[in-house]
């Protein structure tokens, strides 16, 4: 193990310097924030640079932060580099009027159901992506369900009668 | 113009003549609800189209308003062929985030119980292949013992498909007397019917030809399709999480991964094959190190974490922080730490995440599932494409595809 969080920071401080909005350590994992119009870039570099290698995209979701004024969307990738066995979290955020943000499709096939899962589910609309359509929601569905403006229902809530469930 | 008869086509129009067919989402073959529509020149594929959420029940919604241990219930639901293996990781996933330390003997005892859902996983997949070769006899024949490490789970905690198994922090019970002996049972007999099971195979030149050469996908795109699991080790790449990030004390265990070299059909059957061997390696040390621990370490089955464990229902009524603690868990009136964690396990077709945000509630703020086969079923497509059909439903089970896990 010869690649430590300390060297990927400088390497990407080096290299995108002010893009990098932030720097987070939570159970062991890096993490860090990107400028949004950056994530491709980053995504790129972490990819080619022969130190980095982080070439396998374990996961790719969407976090709805509807306190975040002008930052209401996140974008969470989950990278890892699988021949020095070092995890990374790489996150941005877009604003929910415009979430727009560079697919990662080009590098990663993989990324193609996960960033039409994350469409689906919080309207981020990934531009360059070949077929982004829902992909567990039915194609009719006009809103995106996962945004917390959506509450699941109160289960103390009085004001229904079920007969056949009680309530 | 050709001239057939009074017919009259354009030139060339016969021979680009192609069939759409919709194969699923509820066809016998396909095993689960999936559905491709597939552009077929005769009986070669020309264009496959995969369309999931058949099964779609919003768990990451329904997660967000649920107490962490009301969760475990949902993750039953994911790969159901393995429900304890998606369980365990639950719970390591929370006690990653609540900073609860699990002693060595329920790390063991949980290692039994992943390693034998990790065999019935493998069992039911690499029985399917056979059954859409044609070979039916192994998979009733091998069925009996599925029903063994079933009524291993049903001796545990009480149920046999979704099996909730498990509380955050350990097991809800220690395991029984009869539990042991099944588990002792299954150890003597599986491993000489899953023997019979692959001489039947491995020598015969029907599932061989079958097989071979079918269905493949090479390291270098089953990495950038991100598999995992069996499948990306059929290709060629010994990624393990149990070896790369170890977790419930896999580094205590000698156990070789498997790797196949051209990752087709029967490279993924026969890993799995070779890991019902080492899984079955795995639980023998696992079940020494367990009958190891003796007078009063030997009752130990969970760990101390009073806020997150359910306490016994003799000190509810006898004693008033348990009595406390006894209606904070069961209302979900505990508060979890704020943070955010990804803890991942080596489920049975792959690497299994769960994404975990907690804002300092009661419930997840969010939480997200990498489930490996939603992620790899992207590549079937890719892979089906020039090939038979008949080749194709052989591909469609050998990825070990589970429906539930896939739409989540």
């Amino acid at each position: 193990m010869s690649l430590t969080h300390e060297t990927i920071k400088e390497t990407l401080v080096a290299q995108f310097g002010d893009k990098i909005l932030g720097w987070e350590e939570s159970y062991g994992m890096l993490s860090f924030t990107i400028q949004h119009d950056h994530n491709l870039k980053a995504l790129t570099f972490l990819n080619d640079h022969p130190a980095m290698g982080f070439q396998f995209l374990t996961d790719l979701t969407g976090v709805h932060y509807p306190d975040r004024k002008g930052e209401e969307i996140a974008v969470v990738y989950h990278l890892h580099n699988l021949k020095e066995n070092v995890r990374l979290r790489m996150k941005l955020y877009v604003p929910i009027e415009k979430p727009d943000v560079y697919t990662a499709t080009g590098l990663f096939s993989g990324a193609n159901w996960m960033e039409r899962e994350t469409y689906d589910f919080y309207g981020v609309n990934f531009v360059g992506h070949p077929d982004l359509r829902r992909v567990l929601n039915v194609d009719e569905m006009d809103y995106f369900p996962l945004r917390k403006e959506f509450p699941l229902e109160d289960q103390t809530r009085i004001d229904k009668d079920d007969e056949m469930f009680g309530r | 113009m050709l001239e057939q008869g009074n017919i009259h086509l354009p030139e060339g129009s016969i021979e680009k003549q192609t069939t759409t067919l919709n194969l699923g989402p509820t066809h016998p073959a396909t095993h689960g609800v999936f559905q491709n529509i597939l552009e077929m020149d005769g009986e070669r594929i020309i264009k496959a189209d995969s369309t999931v959420g058949y099964i779609h029940r919003a768990f990451e919604k329904l997660a967000e308003r649920r107490p962490l241990n009301q969760i475990t219930t949902l993750t039953d639901r994911l790969n159901y062929c393995s429900a304890p293996l998606n369980n365990m990781g639950w719970h390591l996933t929370c006690e990653k985030l609540l900073g609860v330390k699990t002693p060595k003997r329920v790390d063991y005892l949980r290692v039994i119980i992943m390693e034998l859902s990790r065999i019935s996983d493998h069992l039911i997949c690499n029985s399917i292949v056979g059954v859409d070769t044609g070979a039916y006899t192994g998979f009733l024949y091998v069925m009996q013992y599925r029903e063994l490490v079933y009524e291993i789970y049903e001796e545990v905690c009480g149920s046999r498909l979704t099996t909730n198994m498990g509380r955050i922090g350990g097991f809800e019970r220690n395991f029984s007397d009869v539990a042991f002996q099944k588990i002792e049972k299954f150890l003597e007999e599986f491993p000489k019917v899953w023997k019979e099971f692959e001489n039947l195979f491995n020598r015969n030149r029907i599932f061989i030809e079958r097989t071979v050469g079918t269905g493949a996908i090479s390291a270098e795109r089953a990495l950038n399709y991100g598999f995992t699991g069996p499948n990306l080790r059929a290709a060629g790449v010994d990624y393990d999480v149990r070896v790369h990030s170890p977790y419930s004390s896999y580094e205590d265990f000698d156990f070789i991964i498997p790797v196949g070299t051209t990752g087709d059909n029967n490279d993924r059957f026969q890993v799995r094959n070779e890991e019902i061997w080492q899984s079955l390696s795995i639980i023998r040390q696992a079940y020494q190190k367990v009958q190891a621990f003796k007078g009063t370490e030997a009752d130990v089955y969970h760990a101390d974490a009073p806020e997150y464990y359910l306490p016994a229902k003799a000190d509810v009524y006898t004693k008033m922080e348990a009595l406390i603690y006894h209606f904070k868990i069961v209302m979900g009136e505990t508060e979890i730490p704020a943070g955010e964690v990804y803890q991942s396990i080596e489920g049975g077709n792959g690497e299994l995440g769960f994404y975990l945000i907690s804002d300092g509630g009661r419930t997840p703020y969010r939480l997200h599932f990498r489930r490996p086969c939603f992620i790899y079923y992207q590549a079937y497509s890719e892979i089906v494409k020039d090939t038979m059909l008949s080749d194709a439903i052989v591909t469609l089970s050998s990825l070990n595809l589970i429906a539930g896990e896939m739409d989540a």
